[in-house]
């Protein structure tokens, strides 16, 4: 991400700067150099992996071997992962969103008691690390009987404190006063004005809390490992590092060619996602950085 | 089966701890979900086995696989639920989670006998003499009978054992002409010849491990650790833990020991090309060899461990589990049957066909086992050796109650002389203290 803003910047630039292409090139490297090592090595056997050298080819091109590998090992259960993976971000991502996008337009064009507690709760809520909440959440969700279920895992990643307080600040700026005031005489309900007329004045910012939430899901892995027991409900994340942990289990199958080739896979789906919406990323981005 | 010497996720290992106090505190005021042994009976184990039900086991140990398929052909009525819920520290963190949170328990666990002391004492697993696991003495070797025992009460039954050996890789000891070492001296001046003809070539890699500090203390003679109810002490500076401090400590000032750490791709390349040479560890290593290290095929060889005295028979173990119920179970009749299947009955066999390391004796001494040749052994008779080592594990070794917690500062007091700082001493008195210190906090009364 930090590439793209970088690279934005260089463009609006109309002087030529050396020291700035210097570093977004050692930039460039830094970023890209573990995607290539994790390309080639998806392409290696794990006697290559482990016995020729990171930054090329290995002696036998394995590529194909490894990705039909690594959908069948284990009676195909990657397969599952990547399904419960587009289930967790689907449901997770996109009701965060839908949820960030209500409550921050609600606080930013209605005056009630209490807006200014909630704006407190929100900062505080972005402060608070999800790591420290993650044992107490468990407690939690065992109380409810929730762990070991998908609930487990969406219901947490339904609340984006983050993508919440950038619709509001979105909102705020985007959506005039006036065009709400005039749907009001005109006579549309509250909700009628949000969905036709505010949302989709709020379609960059909405993109732009979507790809961070989507990003979190996909990758969320913590709260993932305490909750979940049960495989078959592993998101992709947890179930590259259970093969990989197979490696330290006396017994356990070392995989780590599937591990590598799983983890490409893995990030593809993400990658594609950015290529495309990176534009609205970008202006987002921008839009909470400056607008308070 | 086992695991574990890896400093890595300090986290997981820090919220143990922290919930390893908590449930300690808890159980001691709730006496009831200890469930004595008193309550349930060999005859209410026959009947669980007869009336059916859902097990939900946690295990890594991948041979459990076909015991679970086995079990459930063999009792329709029992519908077993296998669950990987992680790999030793991981498991253990998932499984005083579960027990805080009061559900979510599974009906059996795997349990390294490193840490069941400490699932034992605080009650958080089912104390097994009266199910009828008293009746099973004799049946495992003496080592891991003892292993499973807390306070002389039995908490477990051992599925595997780890007596130690010498792995080592005949090519590159056959290139540089190095006799393969039958005492710690000869190891250290193997390291040295090794390490001199081929300089990116080590003996072996130790980046500072408890487990394995332990087991050469243990074999040396040491009993650092006097475990009698909670009276506890700690002790780094008998005979034993000396032997062991001098003597590796001139490995890391010579700069002989590799720095790789152990169960990396790094360690497993190592294991491969030849840079790291031997193996000084538990008899369940052949199946993690063969399929991590698949670049020496045919290289490796298992000889008995290097010792402390020329001449002499002394093992140790290292790693190895038991399968346990834990107390808040709801079927814990039928869990110890799983258990007792596992352990001693048709699973034990099956455990060992799959490539597990026994721990009962039948399996042990029958000829099969013995005469299995391993074809990444070069076609070597392993079992012999290693069958051997199990006879001669040295008696009357304890761990700590805490061990969990105490393998965890392990990196930051004994792992410092490691990285040249301090020596192996100094490191071990320092554990020490850090140990009794912890332990005087949960309630211990330590010297």
């Amino acid at each position: 991400m930090k590439k793209n803003v970088t690279m934005g910047v260089t463009k609006k630039k109309t002087k030529r700067s050396t020291v700035l292409t210097l570093v977004t090139g050692l930039m460039l490297i830094y970023t890209v150099l573990p995607l290539v090592w994790l390309v080639l090595s998806a392409t290696k056997s794990q006697e290559d992996l482990l016995g020729t050298f990171g930054l090329w080819f290995g002696d036998d091109f394995a590529l194909f071997q490894n990705i039909s590998d690594t959908f069948t090992y284990q009676d195909g259960i990657f397969g599952r992962w990547v399904l419960n993976t587009v289930f967790y971000v689907v449901v997770g991502a996109g009701g965060a969103t839908l949820l960030a996008a209500l409550a921050g337009y609600g606080l930013a064009k209605f005056d009630f008691r209490g807006r200014r507690a909630v704006f407190a709760i929100v900062l505080g809520g972005i402060a608070v690390p999800p790591t420290a909440l993650a044992v107490p959440t468990f407690l939690m969700f065992a109380k409810m009987g929730l762990t070991d279920t998908p609930w487990a895992v969406i219901v947490p990643s339904l609340v984006s404190p983050f993508g919440l307080y950038l619709m509001w600040t979105y909102s705020t700026e985007a959506v005039p006063n006036e065009i709400l005031e005039s749907a009001r005489v005109d006579g549309a309900g509250e909700f009628r004005s949000f969905f036709k007329l505010a949302l989709p004045l709020l379609a960059p910012g909405l993109v732009t809390v979507l790809l961070f939430n989507l990003v979190w899901t996909w990758n969320s892995f913590f709260m993932p490992l305490i909750m979940l027991k049960n495989a078959d409900l592993y998101p992709l994340t947890l179930g590259l590092y259970s093969w990989n942990r197979q490696a330290n289990t006396v017994g356990g199958d070392v995989v780590f060619d599937l591990v590598i080739t799983g983890s490409l896979l893995t990030i593809i789906p993400l990658t594609v996602v950015f290529l495309l919406l990176q534009r609205y990323w970008q202006s987002g981005l921008a839009a909470g950085s400056v607008k308070q | 089966m086992t695991i574990i010497r890896r400093r890595a996720l300090l986290g997981a290992a820090l919220s143990i701890t922290l919930l390893a106090s908590a449930t300690a505190c808890s159980s001691s005021d709730d006496p009831d979900t200890g469930a004595g042994g008193g309550t349930v009976s060999e005859a209410d184990v026959a009947a669980a086995l007869e009336a059916g039900g859902n097990l939900k086991v946690w295990a890594w140990d991948t041979t459990i696989t076909k015991v679970a398929a086995d079990f459930q052909v063999k009792y329709p009525k029992v519908k077993v639920e296998l669950v990987n819920a992680g790999t030793g520290n991981d498991q253990y963190t998932a499984l005083l989670n579960a027990i805080q949170a009061g559900t979510g328990v599974p009906d059996v666990a795997q349990i390294e006998y490193y840490a069941l002391p400490q699932f034992a004492l605080n009650k958080s697993v089912a104390e097994l003499d009266g199910y009828g696991a008293a009746g099973l003495d004799g049946k495992f070797t003496p080592g891991t009978w003892n292993a499973v025992h807390a306070g002389g009460k039995i908490y477990g039954l051992p599925i595997d054992s780890g007596p130690m050996a010498l792995f080592y890789n005949k090519e590159v000891f056959d290139k540089h002409q190095i006799a393969v070492p039958t005492t710690w001296e000869e190891y250290a001046a193997a390291a040295e010849k090794l390490h001199k003809a081929d300089p990116k070539a080590y003996i072996t890699s130790d980046s500072g491990d408890a487990g394995f500090t332990t087991s050469l203390i243990w074999q040396a003679g040491g009993k650092p650790y006097t475990v009698s109810g909670t009276d506890v002490t700690v002790n780094f500076a008998d005979a034993g833990s000396s032997k062991f401090a001098t003597q590796w400590q001139k490995l890391i000032d010579a700069k002989l020991l590799s720095p790789v750490v152990g169960w990396t791709d790094e360690w497993y390349k190592g294991l491969g090309d030849g840079t790291i040479a031997t193996l000084v560890t538990g008899a369940w290593m052949p199946s993690n060899l063969e399929s991590g290290a698949k670049a020496a095929n045919g290289k490796w060889r298992v000889a008995p461990m290097p010792q402390w005295e020329s001449g002499a028979k002394a093992t140790a173990e290292n790693g190895g589990s038991s399968l346990t119920v834990p107390a808040a179970g709801a079927n814990k009749a039928l869990a110890y049957a799983f258990v007792k299947y596992a352990a001693v009955e048709e699973g034990a066999k099956t455990r060992v066909d799959a490539g597990a390391f026994p721990a009962t004796t039948a399996e042990l001494n029958a000829t099969e086992f013995k005469n299995k040749e391993f074809p990444y052994f070069g076609g070597q008779k392993v079992n012999e050796v290693l069958a051997e080592s199990a006879g001669q594990v040295v008696s009357g070794w304890s761990y700590l109650p805490f061990q969990v917690y105490a393998n965890s500062i392990y990196g930051d007091t004994v792992g410092k002389a490691y990285i040249g700082q301090g020596n192996l001493t100094d490191g071990l008195k320092a554990w020490q203290d850090a140990s009794v210190k912890y332990g005087q906090e949960q309630g211990f009364t330590v010297k």
